[in-house]
């Protein structure tokens, strides 16, 4: 009986095996995705850790999602641009300054890029950076809370696209814009934009103890789309790469306008040579107004600074720094090999692939090999400059990242492919489809010195067919390949938050013991923490009544509260008072026009709660926390404005603090 | 009142936990009966079960005792109060009814505690509130142990 049910099941099996190709009409099938091993390969027993991390972004959700590799299990999703009521980020007073901008509150934006810090070329694992595309802004996450600890926006910039990349030991993030804008900004006829329009390109430096990020620069560049950035490594450290498209300078139908030139430029950009410059006292200190955003994990609160000034460079002012490198066709990714040797500059509307050498460019300077200038920026001669192409590669080619092993995996989105090709010989060696319209790419490191040429995780645009359907919206997603082997092959295939643009990955034993497990309670330097039950207490000032408030398994203190009136502004500053791993607490309030307060062991967080009604109202825990999770609530009593009735806190009918 | 019923409760839990820990011997001849068997523990005998094998107390070391309380009320009164029953027992005279041991292996190692030792066992079968694990340090426990010593039941 077994044995025929089995060999109903092989049946079954092989059925689904044999009529499952030919959606998207792709004439490769789907050949790879269901043989024996893949499950295997991507299993991940329960309790049993992933190998790597993947720092995923969130595209149009604004937020960056963790996930693990191979088996595609979604961890967390870090809030990073937008507000995320399930952590109260952007709801709760110590956040709401994260998201300051010179333009007010913004509670949301596009997150595109994240690139993890380097020392040496290679991954150190201590922040992630992400750019915020839409109202631009570069993030930076702690990767030991893996929470957004500084956001720092970028002025004169607008499309904030070609960011947000690290050189190799973390010395700069940069931020370059993708629309041009005037500078300065001023009311001005659009169809003016020719020469008036300039493509800022920020240098923001790294404090190497913590982090901190400081605008130390700005490039005005001319007025092209700069897309796509990375940095030069090993011998090619100290430049930087930027693809540029719309050299045209069109303002207008894009799509057609910025498509006319044969050839668009990758700027070189010396910033070494333009670092010392500025350091000698070079650039022009210009008035300018932007936020600058930081976390303090002491305090649990951020505080926004307005900055009022920024340094900028003209190019023809640092004669020798940049440099423009033709490039065919609209190049959108920019990546560089992990020796730094070659510049792929990936014409998403080129036949070739085009690969750039480091050692002819510098030659070509050297030689003052030039074809002409654009606005008094020398142009190499591209022959001079060419390393290698990779012929008929495929249709749309967007991103490329490197194995380590002398092999680069480019992604092309208009035949949904990720094709395998040699450096040095540009020979392609593999090809594999994609389900669909694949954008970024990301191999572990595959961008730094030291990749970890394991997988590669393809980031797809559209997925049509290939989930259950969910109305006219479906999830996007990411599809993980092996490349141990000669041939790829196609693992696993998992749904992602929002549009997964980049994603940086990083093996998991370079993070996962640095992770922090609670905040001390005797660290908290929180202005409204109560540290101990005996220190909680009820403060009227005014129509401001401030409640300092603890929580641990399974009560609030106090849990009754009265003298409140409708009208006052009520302060709920709640500490969680436990001091064990994965003990949160949350506390909601009815009719409270904010998100719940999820709290971790050790910290202090704040809502506030605007009674309109005069009644006895419940608060209670969100976060399921102990058997009597049910019994963790509270009540306070609301009476009319200019009631008698005075100021009381308890728990337990008792006085706070009593022993 | 509250105080005298919980006390009586905790008497009646003391005369009725049952368990093996620091019987290995006799647990290795007779395993079967004794599960079965009712097995007074002696609380003052019993050491628990963690980090802490063995305490020498010398006289009370009033400055210890002073810093004990100060972690005492951050870390632990929100569940533990020394004169009254609150989330947990109260603990006014606890080092007359517990070896020291005990009483620092329960705040250092509470999760195997009432996972396995007889008295901490009986202890969450009354209170309900497994005993929090606030992470303290040895020496944060034997403050807080110098601190009990000081409390006499009333």
């Amino acid at each position: 009986m077994k044995t025929i049910l089995k060999s109903l099941l092989t049946i079954a099996v092989l059925s689904v095996v044999f009529s499952s190709c030919g959606n998207g009409g792709s004439k490769k099938g789907s050949q790879g995705a269901l043989s024996g091993s893949a499950a295997e390969k991507v299993y991940v027993a329960p309790g049993e850790h992933d190998e790597f991390y993947a720092f995923v972004s969130g595209g149009f959700s604004g937020q960056l999602a963790v996930y693990g590799l191979p088996s595609g299990r979604l961890f967390k999703v870090i809030p990073v641009f937008s507000v995320d009521a399930e952590k109260a980020y952007g709801f709760n007073e110590e956040t709401k300054p994260m998201l300051n901008t010179s333009h007010g509150f913004i509670p949301w934006d596009d997150s595109h890029h994240p690139d993890i810090s380097q020392t040496a070329g290679e991954l150190d694992g201590r922040w992630v950076f992400i750019n915020g595309n839409n109202t631009p802004r570069i993030a930076k996450i702690d990767l030991t809370t893996f929470e957004t600890t500084e956001i720092i926006e970028i002025p004169n910039s607008a499309g904030n696209h070609s960011s947000s990349f690290v050189t190799e030991n973390t010395e700069y993030v940069v931020a370059g814009t993708r629309f041009s804008v005037p500078y300065p900004q001023r009311d001005m006829p659009i169809n003016e934009y020719k020469g008036n329009f300039k493509g800022a390109l920020t240098f923001i430096s790294v404090d190497p103890e913590d982090g901190g990020m400081d605008i130390k620069f700005q490039i005005m560049m001319p007025g092209f789309n700069y897309d796509l950035s990375h940095p030069g490594r090993g011998k090619s450290h100290g430049w930087f790469f930027f693809t540029t498209y719309n050299t045209e300078e069109a303002n207008s139908l894009l799509e057609v306008n910025a498509s006319q030139n044969d050839k668009d430029f990758i700027a070189a950009i010396n910033w070494k040579k333009i670092e010392e410059y500025v350091n000698n006292g070079g650039g022009t200190k210009a008035p300018t107004n932007y936020a600058h955003n930081v976390y303090d994990e002491h305090t649990h609160t951020a505080t926004s600074t307005m900055k009022d000034e920024i340094l900028i460079v003209n190019p023809s002012d640092v004669p020798g720094a940049i440099y423009f490198l033709p490039t065919p066709k609209s190049p959108h990714g920019c990546d560089v090999d992990p020796t730094g040797e070659y510049i792929i500059g990936n014409g998403k509307l080129a036949a070739e692939l085009t690969a750039h050498s480091f050692t002819k460019m510098l030659a070509a300077i050297e030689g003052e090999k030039f074809d002409g200038e654009a606005y008094g920026i020398p142009i190499l001669k591209y022959e001079e400059i060419l390393a290698g192409a990779v012929k008929q590669p495929g249709l749309g080619p967007l991103h490329t990242e490197f194995d380590g092993e002398g092999n680069a995996y480019t992604t092309f989105f208009i035949s949904s492919e990720v094709v395998k090709w040699k450096l040095g010989t540009w020979e392609v060696v593999d090809r594999k489809p994609t389900y669909y319209s694949v954008g970024h790419l990301m191999i572990p490191g595959g961008n730094s010195r030291k990749p970890y040429g394991k997988y590669v995780l393809a980031m797809n645009k559209i997925t049509k067919d290939r989930y259950l359907p969910t109305g006219p919206e479906v999830t996007q997603s990411a599809q993980l390949y092996d490349i141990t082997g000669e041939k790829m092959e196609l693992l696993l295939d998992f749904p992602t938050i929002g549009e997964p643009h980049y994603a940086a990955g990083i093996p998991a034993e370079l993070i996962k013991e640095r992770s922090k497990k609670i905040y001390k309670l005797e660290e908290n330097k929180h202005k409204f923490v109560t540290k101990s039950e005996a220190e909680g207490k009820v403060v009227r000032n005014g129509n401001e009544v401030h409640i300092y408030m603890t929580m641990i398994r399974s009560h609030f203190s106090p849990d009754n509260i009265e003298g409140v009136q409708v009208g006052d502004k009520v302060y709920f500053h709640v500490t969680n008072l436990e001091q064990d791993y994965d003990v949160p607490h949350g506390i909601s309030m009815i009719g409270a026009n904010t998100s719940e307060l999820l709290i971790m062991p050790g910290q202090t967080e704040t809502f506030v709660w605007e009674p309109k009604q005069v009644g006895v109202w419940p608060f209670y825990c969100t976060d399921f926390c102990s058997a009597l999770h049910q019994e963790m609530q509270g009540y306070v009593r609301v009476s009319p404005k200019g009631s008698d009735v005075p100021i009381t806190y308890t728990l337990d009918g008792d006085a706070i603090g009593a022993e | 009142m509250k105080l005298k019923v919980f006390v009586v409760a905790l008497v009646v839990a003391m005369i009725s936990s049952c368990g093996s820990d620091g019987k290995k011997e006799e647990k290795s001849t007779t395993p079967k009966q004794e599960q079965k068997e009712v097995v007074e523990v002696d609380p003052m005998k019993d050491k628990g079960i963690g980090p802490i094998t063995s305490i020498t107390l010398a006289e009370i070391d009033e400055a210890m005792a002073e810093e004990g309380k100060a972690v005492f009320t951050s870390k632990c009164s929100a569940c533990h109060k020394m004169s009254k029953r609150f989330v947990g027992p109260a603990l006014a005279g606890v080092t007359e009814r517990r070896t020291p041991e005990w009483i620092m292996n329960m705040i250092l190692n509470p999760e195997e505690m009432v996972e396995k030792n007889p008295i901490a066992k009986q202890l969450l079968a009354e209170y309900l509130s497994p005993m929090a694990n606030q992470s303290l340090t040895e020496k944060e426990a034997r403050l807080i142990l110098e601190y009990f010593r000081t409390v006499k039941a009333e």
